[in-house]
């Protein structure tokens, strides 16, 4: 086993696939030579050659549309979108066309497309480096939508996502690429190295798509998470001492209902974390399904803890951030309820 | 060998360690490209797509029909606001690295393709820039402590600490709100000047773009529209040879030139020494009169260099030579119009050394004055609650909710202020 943070778990998911199977390409804008900004396609260039790892033009619309027609004709295509709030002018691509051939042509046309992207915030990026945008993918159907919170995980889902033969957004929360950040910014940065998850095996594995994770067992509260906001999570349960019940979505489409219900269905109260927005956002699909599902079982309404209905602000990173304090808040609140 | 298809992958013409090499910029010697009248049709004008306007010659002396004829006064003035644009980048550039603020970008080495063009323009025409034109704004008389303050997200920021760094907008001063989102201000002009002309009014408007962001789709919607309704806008192409890491092959710069994409859609494309301050200045002018008399829109490719990092969160060592700014055939706009002067018996090294010294002072106090409106770290702070305005014009429910909620979370964790650590990651555009 090696240890790796996420970007290096990231980039080894990639060299193992590209190794693999020829029919994996690797495109994006500054992922070639210079290994892309955050450094996740580092030295896949070299290695893998010019036709293989592709340096891109500056359009997404054109990223991801003509990763499509590699698809069609019998690629693998890894797109990379430089940031997600850069993900938009590709949208159509991704709604009208990615998400839907496989339908439309009643499967005589699919195109395996990966797109990666990094999302959230954390770093002082602002309104255009910080989004969280998951909501208006897991809205399409004929998409996969994914979001590792962990290296382990993050290799292991990115290969499960090219592998695979249907299109995924994959959302790569860059506060955690170098460690697991548990939401407080005054702390000094924890490094993947001390944690198990950055355990990384350096060969080829998977983890499956559609299945969330319990991460922490827990008998009175279950919170349903994904992403950064499993480590703010882990950390406000320890501050209250509630014995909570944590799971890691890892998949938001197609949802792991058996594993989020049953455990919500055993503590019978639950709060729903995302970094994004909240009005129509992922959460409102969270809280739905545990309303359908374990209404009986409920002792207390669901809670949401989200990022504001507002743009993320750069100067208020932290009052915008739905961080320890605002979970510890909503655990409370749903232990108190009758 | 059957012939077969291969997949063609642009490659710079040097990477770190080899030697720079820029023979593949076509140059035009000074003064050889003709000046068509503003009334040309697009096909006469074909020409200038493929050339090069250039003013000053190797000695830095004024010669051509695109000669602009200014007054000395107005070439120091030019001279003054480009070394100006320089000093605050290099100051902010230095405080990014000291922590004080959290990103920066310079312009270094292209101040001309905003200040020159800037000064061929009327104060009340429309300026929609891209993150690199803050020669713009210089021009235009902001003041320095707005900029700064702005880039402080402190309590005399215009975006009320909403923005990163450069971002700026000035509404009053006619310089449009610059997106982090590239390219997208590009088809935005030319709705501006179209509705210019709906409304019979006589202001333009000019926009500026990438090299490398000219790929995305709305530079053809940009360029369709204006010449579509022949709008009266100026778009502006900085080729500055690099997009982070991809050369400007990667833009499809490699088989024809930027500004021939111009003729293609029927609109003039002029090609233009984007370091030489007359220059720039010349082609706007044209372009601008031609917009004023109905002749509605020109594309000017302005040939220049980026001479620093992308941004501080990027280190161009990684993917071009180190030195590679040396060798750039161009030369420095600053440079090229200090000697014009001193060419002219109107400049000195003396009187730039002062005037450099001069402006350096300014920065100085302007920054000590910006940051007594406080600092990430430090002094008065702006509100976290103002974050929930403008979201739309009156505040909704669910915000009213949501503000509520922060000022009670605040209050009971005793937040005097929000105290802003520094980020982590690299990478920011
Ligand atoms: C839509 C979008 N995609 C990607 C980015 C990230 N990005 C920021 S600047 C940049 C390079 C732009 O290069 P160019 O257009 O040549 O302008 P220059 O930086 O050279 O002035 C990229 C890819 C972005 N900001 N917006
Ligand atoms: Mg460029």
């Amino acid at each position: 086993m090696a240890r790796m943070n996420m970007v290096q778990a990231l980039n080894s998911a990639m060299d193992v696939m590209l190794a693999r199977d020829p029919r994996v390409v690797v495109l994006g804008e500054d992922v070639g030579y210079f290994g892309g900004v955050f450094r996740a396609t580092d030295g896949l260039q070299r290695k893998h050659g010019q036709h293989r790892v592709l340096d891109t033009p500056i359009a997404e619309g054109g990223i991801i549309a003509t990763a499509i027609g590699m698809g069609v004709n019998g690629l693998k295509p890894v797109a990379e979108i430089q940031f997600a709030d850069y993900i938009y002018p590709g949208y159509d691509q991704v709604v009208s066309e990615l998400a839907r051939l496989r339908y439309r042509s009643a499967g005589d046309f699919s195109a395996p497309v990966t797109i990666r992207t990094p999302c959230g915030g954390g770093i002082r990026g602002g309104q255009t480096h910080s989004q969280s945008p998951e909501a208006i993918f897991t809205h399409v159907c004929g998409i996969k939508v994914v979001m590792p919170s962990n290296p382990y995980d993050a290799k292991g889902l990115l290969i499960s996502s090219i592998e695979g033969d249907d299109p995924v957004v994959f959302f790569e929360p860059k506060r955690l690429y170098n460690g697991p950040f548990d939401g407080d910014p005054h702390k000094p940065a924890v490094p993947w190295s001390a944690h198990v998850r950055g355990e990384v095996p350096e060969g080829h594995y998977t983890v499956p798509l559609g299945r969330a994770e319990v991460v922490r067992p827990g008998k009175d509260v279950s919170v349903l998470a994904y992403g950064t906001m499993v480590h703010v999570a882990e950390a406000a349960v320890r501050a209250t001492g509630i014995d909570a019940e944590i799971v890691d979505v890892r998949t938001m489409a197609p949802l792991d209902v058996d594993t989020l219900c049953t455990s919500v269905c055993k503590t019978g109260r639950c709060v729903v974390v995302h970094e994004a927005t909240r009005f129509s956002g992922y959460g409102a699909e969270l809280v739905a399904t545990v309303q359908e599902h374990c209404f009986w079982n409920l002792e207390a309404p669901v809670q949401r803890v989200t990022g504001w209905d507002t743009p993320y602000p750069h100067a208020f990173e932290w009052d915008y951030f739905p961080g320890q304090a605002r979970i510890a808040a909503a655990l409370r609140q749903v232990m108190e309820a009758a | 060998m059957t012939p077969r298809s291969r997949l063609h992958v642009p490659e710079p013409p040097a990477r770190p360690g080899q030697e720079p090499d820029f023979s593949y910029v076509q140059i035009s010697p000074a003064g050889a490209t003709p000046r068509p009248d503003v009334t040309a049709t697009a096909r006469e004008i074909e020409p200038l797509a493929l050339g090069m306007v250039r003013v000053l010659d190797e000695e830095q002396r004024a010669v051509g029909p695109w000669n602009p004829h200014l007054e000395p006064g107005e070439l120091q003035v030019g001279l003054r606001h480009m070394l100006l644009t320089r000093l605050f980048d290099d100051r902010m550039q230095k405080i990014q690295r000291q922590g004080r603020i959290s990103f920066y970008i310079k312009s270094t080495g292209e101040e001309a393709v905003a200040v020159a063009a800037g000064m061929a323009l009327q104060p009340t025409d429309m300026l929609f820039p891209s993150y690199r034109q803050q020669g713009l704004q210089v021009l235009r008389g902001r003041n320095l402590v707005d900029l700064m303050c702005q880039c402080l997200s402190n309590t005399h920021d215009m975006c009320k600490g909403r923005q990163m760094p450069i971002m700026y907008h000035w509404g009053s001063g006619n310089i449009f709100s610059i997106s982090g989102n590239l390219a997208t201000q590009f088809p935005q002009a030319v709705g501006w000047a179209m509705a210019a002309a709906i409304k019979g009014e006589d202001r333009i408007a000019a926009s500026w773009i990438g090299e490398g962001s000219s790929a995305e789709a709305d530079f053809h919607y940009a360029m369709t529209f204006a010449a579509v309704y022949q709008a009266p806008v100026i778009l502006n192409l900085v080729n500055n040879q690099w997009a982070i890491s991809t050369f400007q092959g990667f833009a499809g710069g490699e088989h024809k030139t930027f500004a021939q994409r111009g003729p293609g859609y029927g609109i003039p494309g002029i090609r233009v020494d984007g370091n030489d301050f007359l220059a720039v200045y010349a082609v706007t002018q044209w372009a601008a009169q031609r917009a004023r008399q109905s002749g509605g829109p020109t594309l000017i490719e302005h040939v220049t260099y980026r001479a620093a990092a992308h941004s501080t969160s990027d280190d161009p060592a990684r993917y071009r030579p180190k030195e590679e700014w040396r060798a750039w055939p161009l030369g420095d706009p600053v440079t090229r119009l200090k000697q014009h002067l001193i060419a002219l018996g109107e400049w000195s090294e003396e009187r730039h050394a002062q005037l450099e010294k001069e402006l350096e002072a300014h920065v100085t106090a302007c920054w000590k004055e910006a940051e007594s409106y406080g600092t990430l770290t430090g002094g008065p702070a702006l509100d976290p609650l103002t974050m929930f305005e403008d979201v739309l014009k009156e505040m909704p429910p669910n915000l009213k909710e949501q503000q509520r909620e922060l000022r009670a979370l605040r209050e009971a964790e005793g937040t005097g202020r929000a105290t802003t650590p520094s980020s982590s990651a690299a990478g920011k555009g």
